[in-house]
């Protein structure tokens, strides 16, 4: 690959390079080595990739010099400015060298410089509104196209019949019908590169552009056939090869699609497998994208065609199926070598243009050529607007018509196509290219240039950029829904109809069989956006050290600003009591809710600023999987225990005013004992009082083995934070919070797995819980469930068993026998990790708690309220929740914070 | 079945109700020979129980709000013209609809505000005016589907109903739907082009 692109880009290094070799590569090659020789000048062994290196160096530097200046690219395009620049560095090259290098050759355009631009641009195509336009897009892609193509070849050759062509011009109607089918194809790279920087509507953007993508497979389709006629002699030519031509169009771009597809398929069936592999996700997207086009380039279909269907077909299971983190790379990995490989592009055309040795001028080729495509566009975009808009639900207007027009640039396609042009069978060849590269340079700096004012002039809709909200993502599936319904009932079966039905294929068999279970089982739409928005929030959050928490609550980014704070919780507790979840829990939550806020901010300072060292540690240790061995995970343990009971002994100090607050409480000390069985897995015997979220952490931790480690473990937890923990934020209850905090203050958790959970999801849930004491409410209700009826009996049968053998059932010593403890941790944070203070048998159970079972949360604060609160909670309880879901659904619920 | 039967002057009142729906002749008498292959019985109208077997409607999340929408409060029947208004909504928006009009013609069916109550309606079962938290609920559980849990619902439907709701009554209010909605296309999207 590397030779190929050499042997494209820099030829020959003759001019500087040369004289610089001869000047620095003495000695060594040429006489016998008198001995070691300290330095050696390789300049052939690296001469190619260095060429490449450079090349794109020097696009790079110069794409950084254009936008130093924001008047400028504002008003120049970046296309336009690379064209210029290319024209001044092949002049360089030509003026140092006496001959031009470096051009852009076919070879390496279709095969390295081409596939990143059309797999970046198919796979973050927007689906649904490319499939609204499919209709649209087909019609100017292949009927535009093949008028494009033969009128601008029709009216060359009647030009030259006219004798406003030079007779050294010799071209037959083939020739120019030849010519006309590789100047016609408008640019997908030339399209997007303008496009991008206008923002112009988003339907008018995605037919333009869909357009671009799609005519491909007929320019290669008519390329080839005028190519193959032109050969053939136009005498030779039969009525079959006519009809040959026609079918190959078919073969070409039906073909190509279903490249596309297969490979689509492939790489979302393999991206399911990959959940031990995460490292090779970003590179199996490319490379079977890359198969694609390869593939389709072999068998001589559209390779365009291909990999865009490829990316566009892919996209939805991929995303669902990669790692968040493998997500951002593909996405980056794959802008990079887009813009990349189209500055390149746009600065060889340049430089290329400066070769004269390779065109002929001629003037009434080249004008009439402008003149033609400029006017036969625009007049085949009018007939077959006219055309769609009868067919259309929203008609394009004229300014619309006008931009289509206007937006239709040649660019590197045509440029390459013309290169490619056998000069023995097409005598004009000369010609051609020079009015190939003056079209190429008008549309993309002429047209480039103006496109920009005249959209503002026309006040073409520009797209409008608005965040997407829940309320909007809801009812767009409801518009769907309906318009799919009222088809039916009309009895029309039109395009919603045929969507609806695809959705439900897609859902029923498609998704299950490309989607890895837990990704599908969280792939929603309203769910993700739902997601986002948390992200969002949580982010921005974050970004504001975590300075919005104010007296009055947690303002959200992303939420509409509210009259007052005050009416949000009036709202909310409306909506409690309307709702039938626990309301008592709202009015628990409430009244610690300062106090979780204060903690909130003290966990985000220390975590923030504790966990740092450890990630970097981390991603030194493996290239290929992000884990780590068992003693780095220890030194990590070490690390992270001290960490988390400085933390615990911060919290536990608040907690136990809290505690001095409510009446005298009674601990649950078995706690040290849930963790063996937590970690164990979960057993029927778990007790109820591990509502904790340590526990179901835990729980998650061992059954949603799908997660990574590197994604469960201590270890990430900043990046955990950003792969999506804000799930949990929005459910874990200000009670599971507490809990945790009283459960980690008093033991020093034992087991490795069980400890880093808790800090990350008491850090994520707390942004949340002050400001929305709905929310915790929900949580809340969800706690209660939880514990399912029969885990509390074994529960409370293993703790009377206990308290008969390891602690007298005492309900008030064991307060005070535990606060020894407590100070202790938080005197000593740089104690070992594991600590005798959790060996320390205390257990207490008393016998109103065990019954109670899962409340015990609530009571360690609020024991009154609790208790009153019981066979309220506890009917939910039964209602609610068959006792095996309970389990589950937060492992759902955490897998989804990884995942998404 | 009704190919014969399809003529414009089969349908009652066929003027009266162009000119309140909006519909052009060809539509109504396509919609007509719809509503007549709908009707088994012959019977002049329809009840539920034709609409319900619609093949795709029983599968469509909505489908059963939408079959309640055609009947009106109370009835179990809706003969043609209540058929072809409740279809009125979904004709697309065109030049003529969004001139200047009297201000005591009613607005035609199928203008922004009326597609949106629609909608509305849609989600407000009880109709009161509010689409309340456990409508939200419900209405997010029939889009959502199986594989997003119970509590994740409800928090989505907080989310939901808080960004939507401004005067924080813990309610969506129309207004507050229509406001919601302000930056969509809804002409463009609550429309059938063959409904014209």
């Amino acid at each position: 690959m590397l030779r190929a692109a050499l042997s494209l880009l820099g030829l020959s290094l003759a001019g500087v390079e040369a004289a610089e070799e001869s000047t620095q590569e003495p000695g060594p090659p040429r006489e016998p080595p008198p001995g070691l020789a300290l330095f050696r000048w390789q300049w052939h062994e690296v001469e190619a990739p260095y060429l490449v290196a450079l090349w794109i160096l020097v696009a790079s530097l110069a794409k950084i010099v254009f936008h130093l200046s924001r008047r400028v690219t504002s008003l120049v395009p970046e296309s336009c400015l690379l064209i210029l620049l290319g024209l001044v560095l092949g002049g360089i090259v030509l003026a140092v060298a006496k001959k031009a290098e470096y051009q852009l050759e076919p070879g390496t355009f279709f095969l390295f410089l081409l596939p990143p631009i059309v797999l970046d641009s198919g796979y973050f195509m927007p689906s649904r509104l490319f499939f609204d336009n499919l209709g649209a897009i087909l019609t100017y892609a292949v009927v535009g196209t093949l008028w494009n193509a033969f009128t601008t070849g029709a009216a060359l050759w009647g030009l030259q019949q006219a004798g406003l062509v030079a007779p050294r011009v010799q071209a037959g109607f083939l020739d120019f019908l030849l010519f006309g089918s590789l100047i016609s194809a408008v640019d997908p790279v030339a399209v997007l590169a303008v496009f991008e920087e206008v923002h112009v509507n988003e339907t008018l953007f995605i037919i333009v552009f869909g357009e671009s993508l799609l005519n491909d497979a007929v320019t290669v389709v008519l390329y080839k056939v005028c190519s193959s006629f032109v050969e053939m002699g136009s005498d030779n030519v039969q009525a079959t090869d006519y009809l040959k031509g026609i079918a190959s169009l078919f073969v070409v771009s039906l073909g190509g699609a279903a490249v596309g597809f297969v490979f689509a398929f492939l790489l979302a069936l393999t991206t399911r497998f990959t959940k031990r592999v995460r490292i090779i996700e970003p590179l199996l997207v490319f490379l079977l994208a890359y198969a694609a086009y390869l593939t389709a380039e072999m068998a001589s279909l559209s390779a365009i065609l291909a990999v865009t269907m490829c990316g566009l077909g892919c996209k939805k299971y991929v995303e669902a199926n990669i790692s968040r983190k493998s997500r951002t790379a593909v996405k980056y990995t794959m802008k990079t070598l887009a813009s990349c490989a189209e500055t390149i592009i746009f600065m060889l055309l340049g430089i290329s243009a400066v070769d004269s040795s390779k065109w002929a001028w001629d003037s009434g080729l080249v004008l009439g050529t402008l003149v033609f495509i400029l006017f036969f566009r625009a007049l085949g975009v009018v007939l077959q607007t006219w055309v769609l808009n009868q067919m259309r639900l929203v008609p394009l207007d004229k300014i619309d018509q006008v931009v289509m027009s206007y937006g239709g640039l040649r660019g590197a396609v045509a440029f390459a196509l013309v290169i490619l042009l056998d000069r023995t069978k097409v005598p004009a060849k000369d010609y051609f290219v020079a009015t190939t590269i003056v079209v190429v340079f008008f549309t993309v700096i002429v047209q480039g240039l103006t496109i920009k004012p005249l959209v503002k002039w026309l006040k073409v809709k520009r797209s409008e950029h608005h965040k997407p909200t829940l309320n909007q993502e809801l009812h767009e599936h409801t518009f769907d829904h309906i318009l799919a319904a009222v088809e039916d009932v009309v009895g029309h079966h039109g395009y919603h109809y045929w969507r609806d039905r695809w959705e439900q294929f897609d859902k029923k068999y498609l998704s299950q069989l490309l989607m890895r279970r837990s990704a599908y089982r969280i792939r929603d739409q309203i769910w993700d956006v739902y997601y986002r928005l948390n992200i969002r929030d949580a982010i921005s959050f974050v970004d504001q050290g975590g300075h919005v928490l104010s007296s009055t609550g947690l303002t959200l980014p992303s939420m509409p600003s509210r009259n007052s704070m005050a009416e949000t919780s009036v709202t909310n507790l409306l909506r409690e009591s309307g709702s039938g979840a626990c309301l008592d829990l709202q009015v628990i939550d409430t009244v610690r809710s300062g106090r979780d806020r204060e903690d909130a901010v003290m966990h985000h300072l220390l975590c923030g600023s504790l966990y740092k060292p450890r990630r970097r540690y981390k991603a030194s240790c493996s290239r290929h999987f992000i884990s780590e061995d068992p003693q780095e995970r220890q030194d990590k343990e070490i690390f992270q225990q001290n960490m988390k009971r400085r933390l615990e002994s911060f919290k536990s100090t608040r907690h136990n005013n809290c505690l001095t607050k409510s009446k005298p409480r009674l601990r649950k000390t078995g706690r040290k004992k849930k963790d063996g069985v937590a970690n164990a897995g979960t057993t029927a015997g778990e007790p109820p009082g591990d509502l904790g979220f340590q526990d179901t952490a835990a729980v998650v931790l061992t059954m949603a083995s799908e997660e990574e480690e590197e994604e469960e473990s201590d270890s990430s937890e900043t990046e955990k934070e950003d792969d999506g923990g804000i799930i949990f934020v929005a459910r874990a209850t200000s009670e599971v919070l507490q809990e945790g905090r009283v459960s980690g203050a008093h033991e020093v958790c034992p087991s490795p797995r069980i400890i880093p959970p808790s800090p990350t999801c008491a850090e994520k849930q707390l942004p949340w819980k002050s400001g929305q004491g709905d929310q915790a409410v929900y949580v809340s209700s969800e706690t209660t469930k939880i514990v399912p009826v029969d885990m509390q009996t074994g529960w409370s049968q293993s703790i009377s068993s206990l308290e008969s053998l390891a602690s007298p059932p005492c309900t008030q010593a064991p307060t005070l026998s535990h606060l020894p403890p407590h100070p202790m941790a938080a005197e000593e944070p740089q104690a070992p990790p594991t600590l005798p203070s959790d060996s320390l048998p205390s257990f207490a159970f008393p016998p109103n708690l065990a019954k109670a079972g899962r409340s015990h949360s609530e009571s360690s604060a609020d024991t009154p309220q609790q208790q009153e609160l019981q066979p309220l909670m506890g009917q939910e309880d039964r209602t609610h929740l068959s006792p095996g879901a309970a389990k589950p659904r937060w492992c759902v619920h955490f897998n989804k914070g990884g995942r998404l | 079945m009704g190919i014969r039967s399809s003529h414009a002057e089969a349908i009652p009142d066929v003027d009266t109700l162009r000119r309140e729906t909006g519909f052009s002749q060809a539509s109504l008498a396509r919609l007509y020979q719809r509503f007549r292959a709908l009707d088994k019985n012959k019977k002049g109208y329809l009840c539920r129980v034709d609409l319900q077997q619609i093949g795709a409607l029983a599968v469509n999340p909505l489908g059963d709000r939408i079959i309640d929408s055609f009947f009106p409060e109370g009835s179990h029947i809706v003969d043609f013209p209540g058929f072809a208004k409740v279809l009125a909504h979904f004709r697309p928006v065109e030049e003529e609809d969004t001139r200047v009009r009297d201000v005591k013609e009613p607005e035609p069916l199928n203008s922004r505000m009326n597609k949106l109550r629609f909608v509305f309606q849609l989600y407000d079962l009880d109709r009161d005016g509010k689409i309340s938290w456990d409508e939200m609920l419900q209405v997010l559980r029939l889009m959502v589907g199986v594989q997003v849990t119970e509590e994740q619902l409800e928090s989505i439907t907080d989310r939901t109903v808080q960004e939507a709701d401004e005067d924080g009554d813990g309610a969506v209010s129309f207004l507050e739907f229509v406001k919601s909605l302000e930056k969509m296309n809804i002409e463009q999207k609550m429309s059938i082009r063959i409904l014209k």
